[in-house]
């Protein structure tokens, strides 16, 4: 065992036993942030901020959620609502948050893609974040069925029928996933289950995955240059930080963040008590009702563009796009045959390449939400989709086609 | 410094653009937009969008209220034709062909002259709901058609109940008048009964039960199906789209069994005020507390700033 003499100090008794010194440079002060980075840098400590909140505000649900189709309705509408104290702030906290942290997740991962953050050394960091992004999808489904409104019962509805695959009509496979044959009490406690403790379980896991496949190839910065950071690194330990291109993460990168999230905060909070319908569906707000179909069935925003690469077409094909759709993000740093690491500005096709791939997804988005049976907004979403394909056949072309910069 | 703000301009845009096209945008291509008609009840949505065959029927009818709008009304003669109503519209009234008169304590205050001329006349068709009464099927309140046919006494019925039931009207009563026939608030804790009283013993709650079920049968048969609980209407439907529902139901849902209510100006005003307490309880609290969050993160947020910059100041 190792040597323990008496300490002066609650830190070097820490330190003896768990090298709390140690640990707070590793995580801190001498863990190394290249110094050419802007605002889209601190997304990921907003995100992980808005995780927080969404942990926080959901135990305070928690503690008053019924899940039981009779009565869960009314534990979120009336009980959290109106009897239990600043109910209604968790509430609107909770389903604000679950609609921005998609936004957030959307802007980082256009972050990655423009600045070319998933090049050789980071594929890994760009595959646990599309993890994230599939774990938190599948996090954000799953709530979505808790308040038992029309909207839960419909869209469970509609996504576990996905699952029938098409004319393999494997209703078995839904009826196992439903637990019923429609969805009832054994699908809402699943669904709870997966919402309040396997999701949020295999979330924690995957940031720390996340966290830690970016400190061997470090972050990238703004002109994705690379540099030797032990460099760097000596440079600024020996005060010379105006030559030295990197920051400790703690205090100077975090006070970035901290700043950030505090713009982001004011949104966030302003949508909260004053424009948070966006985030919470009328429709969601009648009972479950298994006789009464609404007029028109959508996921939640952030769901819509896969959603409109599956209306288009006709059953079996759009269910395959779907499929390749929610997978195909994964492929991109294999897909990507250029070398060159840069921002998309500086190379060649690839910059409209970006660019399409951006608008196209915002076009899918707005033609997700709207009635399939307008013959307009149909063909767009229609090409739209079929662009969205295009655009990947195109990627490993016009990137094998890059000058190498 | 200003790198970032061209960064930020662009990220704001596109978010923006995605707001406006899942949310404004969105709404306005998926339900219809129904205009109101400033509860002004003349028939005029009535006869435009009505059966080929009723248009003529509907234009006679609606012409006859506004004569009969335009005679003088006699509030002491209407006293005396008011009788004719308490027969039926009393405290305490029993289910009468599928639903329980309202009482009329507030019928002045509540709902529109003209409305009121058009319901003794002819309730089905002031109520819009005539395409339901056809064969041998009458109205509940149809037997006022033959007990009450001088236009001059309907004027002077019509003047009394707008000046003697006209009484400062809160929004409960607003609520439990108009609507809470029909519809239940569980929220609000009433029934098509009225508000649920406290039992002390078991069996005394279980027969109430029963009866609120009975009442709803009565009312499933006369409706078609049970009108929905209200509790939350609020926040399900659209502030718009409540108020020209229930101006005209029939605008908003063809073919509904729902009645025109026939709400003035102050009962909409009061019957919205009550559909908001239940169905979004928390706006006061909302309203109470939300600058102060803002103004904290306003701070914080300049704090943060500083903070940043005195840290960021010698590194460039």
């Amino acid at each position: 065992m190792a040597k323990f003499e008496k300490a002066s100090s609650i830190g070097e008794w820490l330190d003896q036993r768990i090298a709390v010194e140690t640990l707070k440079k590793v995580m801190q002060t001498e863990y190394w942030i290249p110094k050419d980075i802007n605002f889209l840098w601190a997304m990921g400590m907003v995100l992980a901020a808005t995780f927080g909140i969404l942990i926080v505000s959901g135990i305070f649900l928690l503690m008053y959620y019924q899940p039981h189709v009779d009565h869960a309705f009314d534990s979120v509408n009336y009980l959290i609502m109106t009897e239990v104290g600043y109910g209604w702030l968790w509430r609107h906290i909770h389903g604000v948050g679950a609609s921005l942290v998609f936004l957030i997740i959307y802007i980082h991962m256009f972050t990655g893609i423009y600045y070319g953050s998933y090049k050789r050394g980071r594929e890994l960091i760009w595959i646990s974040g599309m993890l994230l992004f599939v774990l938190f999808s599948a996090e954000a489904f799953s709530g979505y069925m808790l308040p038992w409104g029309q909207m839960s019962y419909w869209a469970g509805m509609v996504i576990t029928n996905l699952f029938s695959g098409g004319s393999l009509e494997a209703y078995g496979l839904v009826e196992w996933i439903r637990g019923d044959y429609v969805p009832a009490q054994a699908f809402l406690t699943r669904f709870f289950m997966l919402h309040v403790f396997l999701m949020p379980l295999m979330i924690i896991g995957a940031i720390v995955f996340h966290f830690g496949t970016l400190r061997i190839p470090h972050v990238n910065n703004q002109e994705g240059e690379d540099f030797d950071y032990a460099e760097a690194a000596e440079l600024y330990k020996a005060g010379k930080v105006k030559e030295s291109k990197v920051i400790p993460f703690s205090p100077v990168f975090l006070s970035k963040d901290v700043f950030v999230m505090g713009v982001y905060f004011v949104l966030f909070f302003y949508l909260v008590f004053y424009n948070f319908s966006f985030a919470m569906d009328p429709v969601n707000f009648d009972p479950a009702n298994g006789l009464s179909t609404p007029a028109h069935i959508y996921p939640e925003w952030y769901f819509l563009w896969s959603y409109e690469i599956l209306r288009p077409f006709s059953k079996d094909i759009g269910l395959i796009l779907f499929a390749i759709s929610q997978v195909i993000f994964f492929t991109l740093p294999f897909l990507d045959r250029s070398p060159n690491v840069a921002p998309a500005s500086r190379r060649g096709l690839f910059k409209y390449w970006f660019w399409i791939l951006l608008v196209d997804c915002l076009i899918l988005t707005f033609m997700g939400k709207l009635p399939p049976t307008d013959p307009t907004f149909a063909s767009i979403g229609l090409v739209s989709a079929v662009i969205f394909f295009a655009l990947w056949i195109a990627l490993p072309i016009i990137t094998k086609l890059e000058k190498k910069l | 410094m200003n790198k970032e703000l061209k960064i930020f301009a662009v990220v704001a845009a596109f978010t923006i653009a995605l707001y406006w096209g899942v949310e404004p945008f969105a709404h306005s291509q998926m339900h219809a937009h129904v205009d109101g008609n400033g509860l002004v009840y003349d028939g005029k949505a009535d006869i435009a969008y009505t059966s080929k065959d009723k248009v003529k029927a509907k234009k006679a009818f609606w012409a006859d209220v506004k004569t009969i709008a335009a005679l003088k009304g006699d509030v002491t003669a209407g006293e005396a034709g008011f009788a004719t109503c308490t027969g039926c519209h009393m405290d305490g009234a029993a289910n009468m062909g599928g639903v329980t008169p309202p009482i009329l304590d507030h019928a002045g205050a509540l709902y529109d002259k003209n409305y009121l001329i058009a319901l003794i006349k002819d309730p089905a068709m002031a109520m819009n709901t005539d395409h339901k009464f056809t064969g041998t099927r009458t109205h509940p309140m149809g037997s006022i058609k033959a007990m009450m046919t001088d236009n001059q006494q309907i004027a002077d019925v019509v003047a009394y109940i707008k000046a003697k039931k006209a009484g400062e009207v809160t929004p409960k009563e607003a609520y439990v008048e108009s609507c809470g026939r029909c519809h239940a608030n569980r929220y609000g804790n009433s029934t098509q009964l009225g508000e649920t009283p406290k039992f002390k013993y078991k069996k005394d709650e279980l027969a109430y039960q029963i009866k609120v079920l009975e009442e709803q049968d009565l009312i499933k048969a006369y409706m078609g199906k049970i009108p929905p609980d209200l509790s939350i209407i609020y926040r399900a439907r659209s502030h718009h789209f409540l108020e020209t529902f229930i101006e005209n139901p029939q605008s908003q849902l063809h073919g509904t069994a729902m009645p025109r209510v026939g709400l003035s100006e102050n009962g909409m005003h009061k019957v919205m005020a009550y559909l908001e307490e239940t169905g979004d309880p928390s706006k006061p609290a909302r309203d109470a507390l939300g600058p102060w969050v803002l103004l904290f993160f306003v701070i914080f947020t300049i704090l943060a700033y500083l903070w940043k910059n005195s840290l960021w100041r010698d590194l460039h």
